[in-house]
């Protein structure tokens, strides 16, 4: 099942896969038991996408209800399954002295544009 | 139902595609009842999948047998349909039970299947092809499970009191290849007493009557 909250679940993720998560009888656990996130590619030559997840006890299980749950309907022309455990996020982007030079977004040509029509305008203005 | 194709050097046998029909709409039915009750959710939306598959593949097969494929499906009194005894036990609770009849059905399946793929007429082998390219991850499916409750008591005796419905299930030149591949042994013909195809079991009234019975209370509509 698909999650919305990403981040709880990558804190979880190893709990996870220790078997914390699921409910399973004696001894099913074993290891590959977890989350899987899947990510679907719609159409040949498009990019795969996160779809969502399944939760299931080995990779076997995995790729079978990721193909019932996400492929289905003909919705997918493939699936990618991964091992949460296997993900690693990075969520810390430090920028503690502002130096807006090194993001895209860093030098706003929209305000410096306004600027120089601005001055030109009034330069033309000046003029006449 | 419709006369045979004519095309085909071999007449088509109707018989044998409404038993197949048959089957498939009763397993899936039968599967279907798992649907909001499986032990698990991601299990509860796979196995729900499969059965809308196997529905859907009667429905596939009724249509090359009849125009109207609801009424050959749904019309019929109890005793004309020619379900294996298999398909119609009721196995709600029990997993274990329920994972043994997919895995035995599949296998079982999967021969008669190659059968029709070969068939003359093209119809009948395209379907076949068709329905053989989902089944496959039915038999995925079933082996998966086969293999993660193969030490499992329950699942065991399951399989072992189920197989000769399984056996009896398929025409009888089948059989042989079915033991060999499931590994288990061709039961004998004493075992088969009762299971043959067309015999209705304790569990079959009460399925016919909840399966036919929105078609029933409004007869003739048009839905």
């Amino acid at each position: 099942m698909s999650n919305t909250d990403p981040e709880s679940d990558v804190r979880s993720a190893s709990r996870a896969g220790a078997g914390g998560r699921l409910r399973r009888p004696e001894g099913a656990g074993g290891q590959g038991a977890g989350i899987y996130e899947v990510f679907r590619r719609e159409r040949k030559g498009q990019a795969f996408e996160h779809a969502g997840s399944v939760a299931a006890p080995d990779v076997a299980f995995a790729e079978a209800y990721a193909h019932e749950q996400y492929g289905r309907r003909g919705e997918s022309a493939a699936l990618w399954i991964v091992p949460r455990d296997a993900i690693r996020e990075i969520d810390d982007f430090p920028d503690e002295l502002g130096r807006n030079y090194h993001r895209v977004d860093g030098y706003s040509l929209k305000v410096k544009l306004a600027e120089a029509r601005e001055r030109a305008a009034s330069a033309a203005g000046g003029n006449r | 139902m419709t006369g045979s194709a004519g095309r085909s050097s071999s007449p088509r046998d109707d018989d044998v595609l409404l038993e197949i029909a048959d089957d498939e709409l009763v397993v899936g039915w039968r599967n279907s009842e798992w649907t909001g009750i499986a032990p698990v959710l991601e299990e509860d939306v796979a196995f729900s999948s499969i059965a809308q598959n196997e529905i859907g593949h009667a429905r596939a097969l009724y249509g090359l047998l009849a125009d109207d494929a609801d009424a050959l499906a749904f019309d019929r009194a109890p005793d004309e349909y020619r379900c294996a005894p298999l398909v119609q036990l009721r196995f709600i609770p029990d997993w274990a039970r329920t994972i043994a009849r997919h895995v035995l059905y599949e296998a079982a399946d999967e021969l008669r299947i190659e059968r029709l793929k070969a068939s003359d007429d093209p119809d009948v082998a395209g379907l076949a092809a068709k329905i053989d390219r989902e089944e496959v991850y039915h038999r995925l499916h079933a082996q998966m499970w086969a293999e993660r409750l193969r030490d499992e008591v329950r699942y065991r005796e399951a399989l072992d009191e189920l197989w000769p419905y399984a056996a009896a299930m398929l025409e009888r030149d089948l059989r042989p290849e079915l033991a060999a591949r499931l590994e288990l042994e061709l039961p004998r013909d004493k075992v088969l007493l009762g299971l043959d195809r067309g015999v209705h079991g304790e569990d079959w009234p009460a399925l016919w009557e909840e399966m036919t019975m929105v078609r029933r209370s409004v007869p003739g509509a048009t839905w």
